[in-house]
């Protein structure tokens, strides 16, 4: 056997033996994921499977041991990915600080910052959230307006962000601060502090979903101090150079949202033929309703296809570093594809808004969140944007 | 694997990108079309195929070939979607030898060595009515002696014209409809019954209506089992079917590369435009979805390659993405190059046609489609 079907078969081997029962169950709403934190909660198995998986450095699997990661190389990775999909095992852990805040640390960050912040991330002790939009600067997010003013061993920050996604459950925020105010990108700051620091505060914006995971998040005189320690800065790369790390970081939220696109490995039509009734030849009795989830089985595979390239290439240093933009714009179209024909496929039954039978209308919550794939972390329309400029070289815009 | 070309797959896509741009470019199609020229192909580029060693991909190391596969082969059918080059290459070089790989030695050993030195040409008679059916196959071939009797008609033979074997599928037992009961032959195409009637099709190439009037084979025409035909069947499609994704592939991306040329040269109201915003995204959108089909297609091949269980199922993924995206690359070709778009001088229509022709090649978009909701269960 090769060294990768050895692992292949221990890893499988492993995880049959340590994940949890209820870890190898679908999930059924959005509360079943694990975000970690100082306040977490956990439902059976959850914490057990969390903390199994965090000693091996299996939450982050492909960074660096040292750094409360598991050391595997990008092949070892992919065949950990593909046994825990085949078990069915759910993720250990959702997290800004994995997909977002992590890698741009491993690039920008000091050995000091990387030693300090990257460990509890990989333990799931602190749960992050990501202060980047504000009320006037969505798409053109560089024209950000919250200040950040030196103040000798401190920064005094004042200012308003929105959209911050679970800030009111977050335990720390990384944010983008104006610190030259005669600098539109060079005057961008990239900054980490406690969300219980004296003057923040956060207010839940209702989406039409019905849910409320987003805030508004206020900055009233907060003093973020310079150092949390030795060498561990509180601004990540340097003062005014946020913008590098902010889009850099984008770069990893946008491959992360476009995984939606590659979400439901299951075919649409295997999954709902059932329910939907079939016809005497076993056929999906709906015809056109079968021909678009046939459709849309493709664009899924095909997406997969996609995305797998996509890790392979940008392993190896050939793709476009605009590619994740593609990557992005993509799979939420997708996305946003398949939660229609969710819908349709439930018919009437998945219109109850607030009855058990439902789970509380979680198809239709979920069909009504994605509307915000092509929205959040950049719009459809940015994207298109910078697939034009930046691949295609078109002229002007 | 990963999902991207090694090393050797990208020395082969670069000679073979150059070998088609300098040798075959589209000037080299018009050029045929113009002469009206009878098999629609060169000869003596299908020499230069072979020099290259392009007709030995698929054939295996010990009998002469380069022992590839499906990827390579991939490779030089995109360079040849790219510049519309003409050439029996995908039925003869791709899906017909890999029904011969299916086969007995004693057929390779008659036809490969042909093939290898780009003199034999191959045409694959699976169809018989207007869209692509393999499992309507209702030709019949009855037993006689220590061999078959054909009789029946088959259309949309590429290059059936010209071909020196035809590969026919028939049934020698059961009828249209049944999983079983197929046989696969390898028959001269200039037995005594064999009548060919060729056509010049939209994209310039010529397609054959084959009419079999009691045409004898002995046993050794059959390739693979009697009875059996299903499995080099699906070898045979299969090939075909990513074969020609592969070089649809190259029709939709050679397309988008002439499109966005246009657009950032062509000025209206002042400004190039390139830089309108509502032809940016549309193209934007094209070249993603381009990406997407580039992933299926190489996907499929590996599995291919691989001998994987779920290959059948990414081969029609494969299909169905690459013709979507393809035909949305010919569409807004046309259109955004305005009214030249329509004109014969311009490249983008001829990328148009040959995208029609290659859609209805072993299954349009719909066709796989079904497929796909088929092996999925529902
Ligand atoms: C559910 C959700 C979660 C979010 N989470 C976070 C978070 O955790 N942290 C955070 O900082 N932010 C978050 N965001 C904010 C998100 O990044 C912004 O909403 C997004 O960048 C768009 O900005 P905007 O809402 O101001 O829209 P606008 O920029 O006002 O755009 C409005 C419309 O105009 C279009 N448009 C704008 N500019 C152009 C242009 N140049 N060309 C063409 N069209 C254009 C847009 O595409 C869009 O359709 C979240 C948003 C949502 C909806
Ligand atoms: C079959 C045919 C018959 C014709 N008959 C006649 C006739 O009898 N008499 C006559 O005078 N003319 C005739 N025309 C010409 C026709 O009116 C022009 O082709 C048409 O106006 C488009 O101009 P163009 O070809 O220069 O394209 P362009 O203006 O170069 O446009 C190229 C592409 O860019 C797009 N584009 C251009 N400007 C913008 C913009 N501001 N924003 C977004 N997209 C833009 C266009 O939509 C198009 O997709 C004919 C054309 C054809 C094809």
């Amino acid at each position: 056997m090769s060294d990768l079907e050895t692992f292949r078969a221990e890893t499988a081997a492993w995880l049959e033996a340590n994940c949890p029962p209820e870890m190898r169950e679908p999930m059924t709403g959005e509360e079943d994921a694990v975000w970690g934190g100082r306040n977490a909660t956990f439902k059976p198995g959850q914490k057990e499977w969390l903390d199994i998986m965090a000693a091996k450095g299996w939450t982050v699997p492909d960074w660096p041991k040292e750094y409360g990661g598991g050391g595997l190389s990008r092949a070892e990775a992919k065949i950990l990915g593909q046994e825990m999909a085949r078990l069915k095992c759910r993720s250990p852990l959702s997290s800004f600080g994995i997909w977002m805040l992590g890698p741009a640390l491993l690039h920008f960050g000091t050995e000091a910052q990387k030693k300090h912040f990257l460990p509890p991330i990989a333990r799931g002790e602190i749960r992050w959230c990501q202060g980047y939009s504000e009320p006037g600067s969505g798409s053109d997010l560089a024209s950000l307006q919250t200040s950040a003013v030196d103040k000798g061993d401190h920064f005094l920050i004042n200012g308003q962000k929105i959209w911050t996604s679970y800030a009111d459950k977050a335990d720390w925020i990384f944010c983008l601060t104006r610190t030259d105010k005669n600098e539109k990108h060079k005057g961008i700051s990239f900054m980490l502090f406690d969300m219980t620091s004296e003057g923040v505060s956060t207010k839940p914006i209702v989406l039409i979903s019905g849910q409320s995971a987003f805030c508004e998040t206020f900055f009233d005189d907060v003093k973020v101090p310079k150092e949390y320690g030795e060498g561990v800065s509180s601004v990540v790369y340097e003062v005014n150079k946020g913008w590098d790390v902010a889009k850099y970081l984008l770069g990893h939220e946008r491959s992360m949202i476009s995984g939606g696109g590659s979400e439901g490995a299951t075919s649409l039509g295997a999954k709902f033929a059932d329910q939907v009734g079939r016809d005497e030849m076993g056929r999906l009795d709906d015809p056109m309703l079968r021909a678009q989830m046939a459709e849309m089985d493709i664009e899924v595979l095909a997406f997969r296809a996609m995305a797998e390239r996509f890790g392979d290439t940008f392993k190896a240093g050939l793709c476009h570093p605009a590619q994740p933009n593609m990557m992005k714009y993509a799979g939420t179209e997708i996305n946003k594809r398949r939660h229609e024909l969710i819908m349709s496929a439930g018919g009437s039954e998945v219109l109850e808004w607030e009855s058990d039978a439902t789970n509380g209308g979680m198809t239709a919550r979920s069909w009504l969140r994605t509307k915000a794939n092509s929205i959040e972390g950049g719009t459809s329309e940015v994207m298109l944007n910078v697939i034009s400029k930046q691949i295609l070289r078109l002229p002007g815009a | 694997m990963p999902l991207y070309l090694n090393d050797d797959q990208q020395m082969l896509h670069d000679s073979a990108a150059e070998f088609m741009k300098g040798e075959a470019p589209v000037a080299h199609l018009r050029e045929f079309r113009d002469k009206q020229c009878k098999d629609g192909f060169s000869h003596a580029l299908w020499k230069q195929f072979a020099e290259m060693g392009f007709t030995g991909i698929m054939i295996g190391e010990d009998e002469g070939g380069l022992g590839l596969g499906h990827i390579e082969a991939g490779v030089v059918l995109e360079e040849i979607g790219r510049n519309l080059t003409p050439s029996p290459f995908l039925t003869t070089a791709v899906a017909g030898v890999e029904a011969l790989n299916a086969g007995g030695k004693a057929l390779r050993d008659k036809y490969f060595p042909g093939i290898l030195a780009g003199e034999t040409v191959l045409g694959l008679a699976i169809d018989e009515g207007a869209k692509h059916r393999p499992d309507q196959i209702g030709m019949a071939a009855t037993r006689e002696g220590n061999g078959f009797k054909l009789d029946g008609k088959k259309q949309f033979v590429v290059q059936g014209g010209s071909a020196d074997m035809l590969i026919v599928a028939a049934r020698t037992s059961g009828a249209a409809g049944d999983d079983k009961g197929l046989t696969l032959f390898a028959v001269d195409a200039n037995a005594a019954g064999v009548s060919r009637d060729s056509a010049r099709l939209v994209d310039s190439a010529m397609a054959a209506h084959v009419q079999f009037d009691g045409v004898t084979v002995d046993a050794d025409a059959v390739i693979g089992e009697v009875d059996d035909g299903d499995t080099v069947l699906r070898r045979l499609l299969n090939a075909g079917r990513a074969g020609a994704a592969a070089e649809t592939l190259g029709v939709g991306a050679g397309s988008m590369d002439i499109t966005v040329d246009y657009i950032k040269g062509r000025s209206q109201f002042g400004e190039l435009i390139g830089s309108f915003q509502a032809l940016q995204h549309r193209i934007s959108h094209l070249y993603s979805e381009m990406e997407i089909a580039r992933a299926a297609v190489l996907k499929a091949q590996q599995m291919l390659d691989e001998g994987s269980s779920k290959a059948d199922l990414m081969v029609s993924v494969a299909k169905a993405k690459a013709g979507k995206a393809t035909s949305l690359s010919v569409k807004e070709g046309v259109q955004m190059h305005g009214g030249v778009g329509m004109t014969d001088e311009y490249d983008i229509g001829l990328y148009m046609k040959r995208d029609r022709a290659l859609q209805e090649f072993m299954g349009d978009v719909n066709y796989h489609t079904n497929l796909v909701a088929e092996m999925h269960g529902y």
